[in-house]
């Protein structure tokens, strides 16, 4: 038999439900995963042993006693350290929060408890979300485990990281500007990002509130369903969130993409693009095509503009989120003086990062008096530009394929340029823009290391991309490829 | 100081404007299920993780504060748009917990109305720019070294009343202030209490030589807490801009807090320092979207409003502008008035409704101010009151006996015909036979005062006027007693 950590969510699931293993064991072999491994990956922020092993010992005895279970009852999972877990700590990767512990839990977390799922930890990230490669963790950053001198992306890298390494069978990130998707490509494993409105957003700590959403990493497209399936669904407390019902994601999982028209954006083969993921890519493309797809070219002529909008609107918001740091009410406070302005004023320069304060700066100054028409107001403009060419492109196209980054992993100190690091999510940011789902899954190998391939899907369309997914694994094995650690 | 109207030189023309905030009466906070009802409560006890600000919640709009806006706006002849929606208002200080407040920008809930104020009988049309809806801050307790925040009033609603700088002097930007709490109250929205700063007031106020187009350079004014102080405080302020003026000094725009125990207005803050707020539209609630049929259904809702209510009290009962304005004025006490007219008898309702303004207005107003009992507790009800009128009206007491009456029925809570009966007050006589009989005795057995009257000494009447009472043990009304005195004292001189 495999090792308990090597399984799918699914595989694991069934087994637990036939009562062949059981969470306990399940757990511990994650747990003994952790202590073997993570002290070369560094994907988590915090180990949840006790709670974990608490956790699935209630699984246990709710399979014994023939309770309603669900798929994810018993199951591990990580957790990025940006989503509000009651009474652990919720360090958002920086030092702001090294010691905050929310009095309540995010939205997700409450359903994943109700689900009788299980947690292992809280997961690595860049500062805040802030970041495309978890360098700008405020503790240490984590490496790929792919090859461990390598980055394993961000702001999620530590939720992907984990779940590549068999560290966790599925975790859950924030996608703000493609924090889910890219670590994914770099790790080779699925992750969505959702609609916006998809998932509530309560519990998770802002970064960019108009861009940000919760979505699942997992070693399969069915898996991803499933957890998606725990998470997903209207929320009283996010106004934002959709009231449109959720589907039974696994239900259309049958392999069949006879007929479906796949658009592939020419905007997004662009200068820079690594020639082994535009390969790898376009073999993707073709294979789909074989597949029975009806695959077409198709225009997405604003963007180019993704990147530099996403740099106003992101900042902006991000400026006023985080103006709640004051070290008054809660996490790091300067206390070496007595003048008030001073302690809000220190608190931030010590508490922050340089890349949230490099944000919080642009953004301030993009919301400026004077500045605010130039680039804010200009921004949502063109914002709304990019929502138009998604909604064109779906007019014709069921789903649209790309890179999902347009580099494989990078080696960490590799790119110190700020704006080179933007690029990295050139290809994820529009749907961000845009409010649309997306998704990255294995889609090959360049020189040894994980290319990414993005699927884009209009409004609520999650089960189709998940489909398109679900089919491309059963042609191909990169998902089941394993790091050797 | 006392700088009244006719001290400002007319030289110079006064122009105000008002920003009013008034914390709305909903059962909620404007974004948390926190209860507003902690006036009364020990520091942050009515608190939760949105209205602290934490890491990761988000806001959920109170409908029913909404709903308290669109009745302000409704009730100051405001438009209400399809769509208006929040926006972040910047900047940082300890009182504010996310570092910005949620407030409205450029599309607020309402703009363009206004309302009527009464100046000595010229009604004066102040404009409303605009009601919209934020959330109020936590309160800072400022001791020697420290500060404390208490975070219960954090994200109380709050409404903002902005008026068009139309008024032209202190004593219309204090009759607009009376005007506007009055509606306020009316529509249950707000307490209007302004010693509590539950509504506030700040002004822009500028002069300018009268006949200049061109507004002056204005300055902020704060931390006015009665409607007198909005008078006083503005006054000063003009006074203080004019003789800057007149010196051929620059007034320069700023925030100014006035200091009641001193009654001037210092500079707080400089238009150096000026915010920039940099507001944005909120990303964590979505459009507000008002139906006109809602719109239509509050506009429905509204109750009788103080201007309609005073010119009813005038027109229909025949009040006074003076005891109407009072019973407007005082919400509560007019609609006691009203119980009391309402107990009367159907038939003569309107006419006697005058004696019930002036039972209200004298009686029960000094009896609960000397009790220093609020209305809602007051043991004297309506229908007491009204069957005094009655017993009154019937002649069955008079109306020295009635003052006897009501102070008992306001302490004991009974009814006046009750205690009529437990006393065993007798009806007055009314038996005209039988007082003359009386008369003529009293007279018979006072030959001395009876002459000494005839004589031209007034004074002995009272004295006669004292034995008639006796004889009738008070139940005679002392108004005919004395008529039929004089009456028969005249008769038997002859
Ligand atoms: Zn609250």
């Amino acid at each position: 038999m495999t090792e308990l950590y090597k399984l799918s969510i699914q595989e694991a699931g069934a087994m637990l439900r036939a009562r062949q293993i059981s969470s306990v064991e399940l757990t511990r072999a994650h747990l003994d995963r952790i202590r073997a491994v993570d002290d070369k990956v560094k994907a988590f922020t915090l180990v949840t042993d006790d709670l974990a092993m608490r956790q699935a010992h209630e699984a246990d005895i709710h399979f014994a006693n023939g309770n309603t279970v669900t798929a994810l009852t018993g199951i591990p999972l990580a957790i990025k350290d940006v989503i509000c877990t009651k009474g652990i700590t919720t360090t958002c990767g920086s030092n702001m929060l090294k010691d905050f512990r929310p009095p309540f839990d995010a939205t997700v977390m409450q359903r994943l408890n109700a689900a009788g799922a299980v947690m292992l930890g809280k997961t690595n990230m860049d500062e805040f979300a802030m970041g495309s490669s978890t360098e700008h963790s405020a503790f240490f950053t984590t490496q790929n485990p792919w090859d461990l001198e390598r980055a394993p992306g961000g702001s999620s890298g530590g939720s992907a990281a984990a779940v590549a390494a068999g560290m966790a069978m599925g975790a859950l990130g924030s996608d703000t500007g493609g924090s889910i998707r890219q670590p994914a490509a770099l790790c080779n494993v699925v992750g969505l990002k959702t609609t916006y409105g998809r998932v509530s957003r309560y519990g998770l700590v802002a970064f960019a509130s108009s861009l940000d959403q919760i979505g699942p990493f997992a070693r399969s497209a069915r898996d991803a369903a499933l957890i998606l399936q725990a998470i997903a669904g209207p929320d009283a407390r996010d106004s934002t969130s959709s009231p449109q019902g959720v589907p039974d994601y696994g239900a259309n999982l049958n392999g069949d993409i006879k007929g479906l028209r796949i658009g592939v954006p020419e905007e997004y083969w662009v200068d820079g693009t690594q020639p082994g993921v535009e390969k790898a890519v376009r073999a993707d493309i073709e294979k789909l095509r074989e597949m029975g797809a009806e695959v077409g070219e198709v225009s997405l002529p604003h963007t180019k503009y993704g990147v530099p909008v996403y740099y106003i609107i992101a900042p902006a918001e991000a400026s006023a989120n985080l103006a709640r740091y004051d070290g008054v009410k809660y996490g790091y406070s300067y206390r070496d003086t007595n003048d008030m302005w001073e302690a809000l004023e220190k608190t931030r320069q010590y508490g922050f990062g340089q890349e949230v304060k490099r944000r919080i700066m642009l953004g301030t100054y993009a919301l400026s008096s004077g500045y605010y028409d130039a680039y804010y107001k200009q921004a949502e403009k063109v914002r709304s530009l990019i929502t138009e060419d998604f909604t064109r492109a779906f007019e014709k196209f069921d789903v649209l394929v790309s890179p999902a980054s347009p580099s494989v992993a990078f080696k960490l100190g590799e790119i110190s340029d700020p704006y080179e690091m933007y690029l990295q999510d050139v290809f994820t940011i529009p749907a961000n823009l845009a409010g649309t789902c997306g998704i990255s899954i294995p889609g090959g190998f360049s020189h040894g290391l994980p290319v990414g391939l993005q699927l884009l899907g209009n409004f609520f369309a999650e089960d189709t991309i998940l489909r398109v997914a679900d089919a491309f694994e059963r042609v191909t094995d990169y998902h089941t490829r394993w790091p050797e650690l | 100081m006392t700088v009244t109207e006719t001290d400002i030189a007319t030289d110079f023309e006064i122009v105000i404007g008002l920003e009013v905030h008034s914390q709305l009466l909903t059962k909620s906070k404007m974004f948390c299920s926190c209860s507003t009802d902690y006036a009364y409560a020990a520091p942050n006890t009515h608190v939760c993780p949105v209205c602290m600000g934490m890491p990761g919640v988000l806001p959920v709009i109170n409908q029913q504060a909404v709903a308290c806006t669109i009745m302000t706006a409704l009730a100051l002849n405001c438009t209400i748009p399809a769509y208006s929606k929040f926006d972040r208002k910047n900047y940082p200080y300890p009182d504010l917990m996310k570092g910005y407040q949620i407030s409205q920008y450029d599309i607020p809930l309402s703009n363009d109305g206004y309302l009527i104020i009464d100046l000595e009988g010229q009604q004066k049309r102040v404009g409303i720019t605009r009601v919209h809806l934020e959330e109020d801050t936590a309160r800072l307790l400022h001791h020697s070294g420290y500060s404390l925040i208490d975070i219960n009033r954090a994200g109380t609603p709050l409404m903002e009343i902005v008026s068009e700088p139309d008024m032209r002097s202190p004593l219309e930007a204090r009759l607009y202030m009376q005007r506007l709490r009055e509606i306020l109250v009316y529509l249950g929205v707000s307490s209007g209490r302004m010693e509590e700063g539950s509504l506030r007031c700040d002004a822009n106020i500028s002069v300018r030589p009268r006949g200049q187009q061109k507004l002056g350079v204005k300055t902020e004014i704060k931390n006015m807490n009665s409607f007198r102080s909005v008078e006083r405080a503005l006054a000063y302020e003009a006074q203080r801009q004019i003789e800057l003026l007149r010196s051929g000094q620059p007034i320069s725009q700023e925030t100014r807090g006035w200091v009641e125990t001193k009654g001037i207005t210092v500079s707080q803050r400089s238009k150096e320092q000026a915010d920039d707020y940099r507001y944005f539209p909120e990303p964590d609630l979505p459009p507000l979207v008002i139906s006109p049929a809602w719109v239509e259904e509050l506009r429905a809702s509204l109750p009788e409003l103080p201007d309609t209510r005073r010119a009813r009290y005038m027109r229909d009962y025949g009040l006074s502008t003076q005891d109407a304005n009072t019973l407007t004025e005082d919400k509560a006490l007019g609609d006691y008035f009203e119980q009391v007219v309402a107990a009367l008898p159907a038939q003569n309702r309107v006419a006697r409704a005058r004696a019930a303004a002036n039972l209200t207005l004298n009686d029960v107003a000094r009896l609960l101010k000397a009790h220093s009992t609020d209305i809602s507790e007051n043991l004297l009800t309506p229908a007491a009151s009204a069957n005094l009128l009655d017993l009154l009206d019937a002649n069955r007491i008079t109306g020295k006996q009635a003052k006897d009456i009501v102070e008992e029925a306001f302490i004991s809570g009974k009814m006046p015909a009750v205690i009529v009966e437990e006393k065993g007050i007798q009806p007055p006589i009314s038996d005209e036979g039988e007082l003359i009989r009386i008369i003529e005795e009293v007279i018979a057995s006072n030959s001395k005062a009876a002459s000494d009257y005839r004589a031209g000494k007034v004074n002995a009447l009272q004295a006669l006027i004292g034995q008639v009472m006796k004889q009738t043990r008070g139940q005679a009304k002392a108004g005919s007693v004395r008529a039929l005195l004089i009456k028969k004292l005249e008769e038997t001189d002859q």
